[in-house]
């Protein structure tokens, strides 16, 4: 008989569904560096995992609610801000945090991101921007930047549309809280995940990833380490900058920060105080 | 809170229903005809410790009531054709994740905004096929105020007890008349609440379903942990693309609903024990039947009434059993024959005759007694 070796495990694993290990993301891709970062903020806010809930939508970004060990819930394709609405209002005691990607929140999901933003529930949106649908094998969305490729772009002609800046739309749409990180700031995005739990509001942050097997690949951007480490040397620290400043150009400067912090009711505490209120107390 | 009487709409009976079923969440966005369900709520939401939302569409209206359910909470919303239209998609994930909820649809004339202040009853077979993939669904179809209300409790006691969404299918006309409405004493409601988990949580299975083939429902804030989604899943909600945990799971959805049909399933059955004629109608033409039936029976032609307070899953041995028992059988449906098409599947080689009318007012007494006499005298 031989010895078993002990498995090093890894710290945030008692987070995470190790039965549902290896997780279906692609080598070099983002998401995994922000599963992590959400784990690690659960972790350093001592959060309890049965008062906290991750819903996502639909794509590659959107599995990742799956892999926590907390309650989870996997929606129809740009539904889980709307799912999420309904769990915080139904019980304000939850922790709500929605991940998904740019496809699934900001084009068909579009919608309930800016009314939620408006609505000022309290939860956080942790949007994985990789520029484009991952999980359908690469076709452009809404923040393809124009004239880069895709599936559904292809060479010669390149994107004709023009893409969101999500730091911008979250902010003029009334969002508390909004910050931009890429996935290799991992300390300073977690830092701000938490920022965006622990906010009594619609918090919004959004992690510049990299896919290298779809993106990367069609725009001849390199493998993941080297996507990733562009994604450093462009990245340009702005705390502070006025959310309409927050550029966004992968090529050249990607800003980074915390541009909104601002403070306004929140829907289930003005709720409270109408039932109160509604009862006569 | 004791027994109340209202004079009021359909509408109306059917929120207060909602709310004393235990409804405490209902997600909305306004819509002719049923717009006075979310503004009742509105009002009466606050005071029950519940919340009125209102969403940007329909889409986010009940896939927020599919979130709220998911924490315990009854949960509902109501709507007319064209909010359907953009609600199938989350009917589907709520069959999926097996999703306690109500869904009202006060029906108009359609397609598409069609006739938004008149009724019809168009969407009947909208209800059972109109998502995606097979499944099968409970619609419920009330004719009075006094129904709207006590199929409303009906449809939550339904939707808690089998884990599926379920719909109220009321035409316009009884969503918008008024009548006597007594609202019973909550002691006398007999309220069904859905199975939660015993087991220890390591050992819950979320998917894994009882004898009766529904699972009990961890929610959100409990000790148990799970994942729901709407992909094909196994016992322990994990998504699968095996053909053997599609084939289980579907089939298992389907039979939890068919299973224990003659449980769900709700008929009156009317003048039928001597019958030549059997009419069969739903909603506000049910009520015109019953008194052309009335007038037809002083002619001397031996007509009674089928009235179906259900029509998902369709009354099948009912039907079975009328076609049995009458030489005919006529549909009057406002619509241009959705329910006929199942009843003449059913009632073979019975004739079924179509009195459709896919318009704002419904048939009238005296157009079913001439069918009556036309029918008569074949």
């Amino acid at each position: 008989m031989t010895e078993s070796t002990p498995v090093l495990r890894h710290p945030m694993s008692k987070y995470i569904r190790e039965d549902r290990q290896p997780y279906i993301y692609c080598p070099g891709c983002s998401i995994g560096i922000v599963t992590n970062m959400i784990a690690h903020a659960i972790e350093n806010l001592g959060m309890d995992i049965n008062k906290t809930v991750v819903v996502s939508g639909i794509g590659c970004t959107g599995r990742t609610s799956g892999y926590f060990k907390t309650g989870t819930y996997h929606t129809t394709h740009g539904r889980a801000i709307a799912f999420a609405e309904g769990v915080k209002i139904a019980n304000p005691e939850l922790e709500v945090i929605v991940v998904s990607g740019d496809g699934d929140l900001a084009a068909i999901g579009g919608n309930h991101l800016i009314h939620a933003c408006r609505r000022n529930i309290d939860m956080t949106v942790i949007c994985i921007n990789n520029f484009m649908y991952g999980m359908t094998g690469g076709q452009f969305g809404p923040t393809t930047e124009h004239g880069r490729y895709s599936q559904t772009s292809p060479r010669p002609y390149g994107n004709l549309e023009h893409p969101f800046n999500l730091v911008k739309l979250a902010a003029s749409s009334g969002a508390t809280f909004v910050a931009r990180w890429t996935a290799v700031q991992a300390r300073r995005a977690t830092k701000s995940i938490e920022k965006g739990i622990k906010k009594e509001g619609f918090s919004f942050v959004e992690i510049i990833g990299a896919c290298p097997t779809a993106y990367g690949r069609m725009n001849r951007l390199g493998d993941g380490v080297t996507m990733h480490r562009h994604l450093l040397e462009v990245a340009e620290i702005q705390n502070g900058l006025p959310p309409h400043e927050a550029e966004l150009d992968y090529a050249t400067k990607i800003i980074c920060g915390e541009f909104v912090d601002i403070e306004k009711p929140e829907y289930t505490a003005v709720l409270a105080e109408m039932q109160r209120k509604a009862k006569g107390e | 809170m004791p027994e109340r009487v209202m004079f009021t709409m359909g509408d109306i009976a059917c929120a207060e229903g909602a709310l004393s079923a235990g409804c405490r969440y209902f997600g909305g966005y306004p819509i002719t005809p049923a717009t006075e369900i979310a503004e009742w709520m509105s009002i009466r939401m606050p005071q029950e410790g519940g919340a009125y939302v209102q969403y940007e569409d329909e889409i986010a209206a009940i896939t927020s009531v599919i979130g709220a359910s998911w924490t315990g909470a009854k949960s509902m919303t109501a709507t007319s054709g064209p909010g359907v239209s953009l609600m199938l998609e989350a009917v589907g994930l709520a069959v999926m994740t097996e999703t306690p909820l109500v869904l009202v649809n006060i029906m108009r004339g359609g397609p598409s905004t069609g006739q938004p202040t008149r009724g019809q009853q168009g969407d009947i077979m909208q209800a059972k096929w109109g998502s995606h993939g097979d499944y099968q669904i409970i619609a419920l179809t009330p004719a009075s105020v006094q129904e709207m209300f006590d199929q409303t409790v009906q449809a939550f006691n339904l939707a808690e007890k089998y884990r599926t969404p379920v719909f109220v299918l009321a035409d316009e006309t009884v969503g918008h008349m008024r009548e006597r409405l007594v609202i019973p004493d909550e002691k006398d409601l007999k309220l069904e609440n859905r199975k939660t988990p015993t087991v220890d949580p390591e050992d819950y299975l979320p998917f894994k379903a009882d004898d009766d083939l529904v699972p009990p429902m961890a929610v959100f804030g409990s000790k148990y942990q799970f994942y729901a989604t709407g992909l094909t899943h196994d016992e322990r909600g994990y998504p699968s693309d095996k053909e053997n945990v599609q084939i289980e799971l579907v089939t298992r959805l389907q039979n939890k609903i068919l299973h224990n049909a003659d449980k769900i399933i709700d008929v009156e059955r009317i003048e039928l024990d001597d019958a030549k004629i059997g009419v069969i109608a739903y909603g506000t033409p049910s009520r015109s039947a019953k008194k052309a039936i009335k007038d037809a029976r002083e002619e001397g032609i031996k007509a009674g009434l089928l009235r179906l307070k259900t029509v998902w899953p369709f009354p099948e041995e009912q039907v079975a059993r009328l076609a049995s028992e009458v030489d005919h059988i006529i549909v009057a449906e406002q619509n241009l024959g959705q329910v006929y098409h199942m009843v003449k599947a059913t009632a073979a080689p019975t004739p079924v005759h179509l009195m459709s009318k896919p318009a704002g007012m419904p048939q009238l007494p005296h157009e079913i007694l001439a069918k009556l006499r036309d029918v008569n005298s074949m």
